[in-house]
């Protein structure tokens, strides 16, 4: 075991968390902003990734798949908000996630119908394939590094957009009052609609980002969701620092714990119950984190009251 | 007095008994099974509608301890069949393939896992609760998968169905009797333990928990206690769904078990005792009519699910009734 696998099984947690982050981002902000618990966030995500396997397909260019994938996604997002969601804001938490569960029904469904059952695959264009060396002698997969340094790049811009700009101000204002707001001429449901796109257009470029690496397939998008959730969970509800943060800890010790927990066992064990012992155990730490840390802070790490 | 509730009530579980004999007469033994489905199912649901509709806890986690049944019956079972003692110590034991004993195993450990995650989890409320109890299902679906000593992601196999004492299991009608009588049972308890002083304090706690501590009760302590009952209820039904099928995988607990179980809570009509017995019986009418004209059903199940929750909140049993119940 040397440095040089522990920086890369580093690397590869940073870039889960990225992408967590790109998920939990829309679903926190959904809930700060509207009080809407989306299960069928998901779907955007996979949404996103069928869309820029179905462009790449066509048209040969994975920049076109991503766009794709953003359009896509924002407009299922947008259409799903009119027709749906909006429906849902002053109901309680029950029927929303009823409702929610009823679109990914007919999301994962509908899919299945357009696409078949098989995986799509995706292939990572030939200018980001391949590895790249970084300082230190470590040699990493480009492609990875680039979606690291997208999600770094999209955190940071999210971070500008809700502190410095008119939309994020209103966003803000949105979470703390929305009757204020409202009375202040802020057109409240064409925020809303916006905000609910903007989270399914992020969705939805992880979907299609992370699809290059695994494959595109229905239910795709549910693992991603309720490791979006514990993310949120850690992080504390309508918080995008608690989003980042909370991205990034699950990121890493999901990677992490499922590489050296069994090399870690493999001290005390014959190597094959190791393994074994490791992987489960491995597969339950990050809920393990999440309770440890509920124990704590009930309302997440940057968390005010639920 | 017999409310036009109570009389569809008594209709629906009578049909629930005279579809499988009239089948039964007429030899269709693959009818029992779809109705000893739905009563499994309808057990499952009365489980979840103790801390759904009568505590107002929305846990999207049950599937946790209906896989728990299903896995409690699979290992017992499985030892039993292979004759590999489960553990040697304090005593011998080499697994069951009693149904009593299976089913006793299997309230005990969904029970305690339902204290485990309702300690857990019952310090908050609202969305992190539902969010909360989604994670921890999540966390043993993924265990289940990488368990490999009883099957992983494959699952484990029984080769014949378990025994109960004095009866013949592997005739329909004979398991559709057993699962008929748990579910009455599971009922009248259900109903028994809405009306007692402790439901009653546990309603009240949903509807205004600052009362009820006024009052001297403690909702946290009254939540947990339904939390467990409802668990150990919906172990009870995976036990008996996985000896319907004779198969236990970690699909029984993927959350999507947990978001259908709810559907048969919502389908019946929130809140109410025989709810579940009625989205139970749609659900699988559904799935048996629908599933037979498309492969892709489930979007209309979607859909059906959607109309209910945006303009039909009282459900199947609400629609029929009439009067909506309300289950803030």
């Amino acid at each position: 075991m040397t440095y040089i696998l522990v920086l890369e099984q580093i690397l590869n947690g940073l870039q889960l968390g990225v992408m967590l982050f790109l998920m939990a981002a829309g679903l926190t902000l959904v809930f700060g902003v509207m009080g809407l618990i989306n299960l069928a966030h998901g779907s955007l995500y996979m949404v996103g990734a069928f869309a820029a396997a179905a462009v790449a397909g066509w048209t040969g260019s994975f920049l076109l798949a991503l766009i794709a994938s953003l359009a896509a996604a924002a407009t299922a997002g947008a259409l799903v908000e009119l027709v749906v969601i909006r429906r849902l804001y002053q109901r309680d938490h029950l029927d929303q996630v009823l409702a929610t569960f009823a679109l990914i029904l007919i999301f994962s469904e509908g899919t299945r119908w357009l696409f078949g059952s098989f995986p799509l695959f995706l292939d990572v264009p030939s200018y980001l394939s391949g590895p790249v060396s970084l300082p230190g002698g470590i040699e990493y997969p480009l492609y990875r590094l680039t979606i690291i340094l997208i999600g770094l790049a999209i955190a940071a811009g999210l971070f500008l957009l809700i502190a410095r700009t008119r939309i994020g101000i209103q966003i803000r204002a949105g979470e703390a009052d929305r009757e204020m707001i409202a009375a202040l001429g802020v057109d409240i449901s064409k925020l809303y609609t916006l905000v609910f796109a903007l989270g399914a257009a992020l969705a939805g470029l992880a979907g299609a980002l992370v699809g290059a690496i695994q494959s595109v397939q229905v239910g795709m998008g549910e693992p991603v969701l309720i490791l979006a959730f514990v993310v949120i969970v850690i992080g504390g509800i309508g918080s995008i620092k608690g989003a980042l943060a909370g991205a990034l800890l699950v990121g890493m010790t999901d990677t992490l714990g499922g590489v050296f927990l069994p090399q870690l066992f493999a001290v005390f064990m014959d190597p094959a119950s190791a393994a074994s012992a490791g992987a489960s155990l491995a597969s339950m730490l990050i809920y393990i984190l999440m309770a440890a840390i509920l124990l704590v802070r009930p309302s997440g790490l940057y968390g005010g009251s639920a | 007095m017999l409310t036009r509730e109570s009389l569809l009530n008594w209709a629906m579980i009578t049909a629930l008994l005279i579809v499988p004999l009239a089948a039964w007469s007429l030899d269709e033994p693959f009818i029992i099974t779809l109705a000893t489905k739905a009563a499994i199912l309808a057990l499952a649901g009365v489980g979840l509608n103790i801390a759904l509709g009568l505590g107002g806890m929305i846990s999207l986690g049950h599937a946790a301890f209906f896989g728990i049944g299903g896995y409690a019956m699979g290992i017992l079972a499985a030892h039993a069949q292979n004759y590999e003692p489960l553990f040697e110590w304090p005593f011998l034991f080499e697994g069951s393939n009693q149904m009593p004993l299976i089913w006793l195993v299997a309230v005990v450990f969904s029970a305690l896992a339902a204290l485990v995650i309702g300690v857990l989890s019952l310090r908050t409320s609202g969305v992190y609760f539902i969010m909360i109890t989604l994670a921890f299902g999540q966390m043993l679906y993924y265990f289940a998968i990488s368990w490999s000593a009883y099957g992983g992601e494959d699952g484990l196999s029984i080769w014949v169905r378990n025994e109960f004492p004095g009866l013949n299991t592997l005739d329909p009608i004979q398991f559709f009797a057993i699962a008929y009588v748990i579910l009455c049972l599971a009922l009248v308890f259900a109903a028994r333990l809405a009306r007692s002083p402790f439901g009653l304090a546990l309603a009240a706690a949903r509807q205004n928990e600052d009362r009820v501590e006024a009052v001297g009760l403690t909702p946290f302590t009254l939540r947990l206690t339904a939390f467990v009952i409802s668990g150990a209820i919906t172990g009870l039904a995976g036990a008996l769904f996985a000896d319907l099928n004779r198969f236990v995988s970690p699909t029984m607990l993927s959350w999507h078990t947990s978001g259908e179980i709810m559907i048969f809570v919502i389908l019946g009509g929130v809140g109410r005792l025989y709810g579940p017995v009625a989205g139970a019986a749609l659900y699988i009418m559904l799935e048996h009519l629908l599933g037979g004209v498309s492969d892709y059903w489930q979007i209309f199940l979607g859909l059906l699910l959607l109309l209910i929750v945006l303009f039909a909140r009282g459900g199947l049993i609400g629609a029929l009734v009439g009067r909506e119940k309300a289950h803030g």
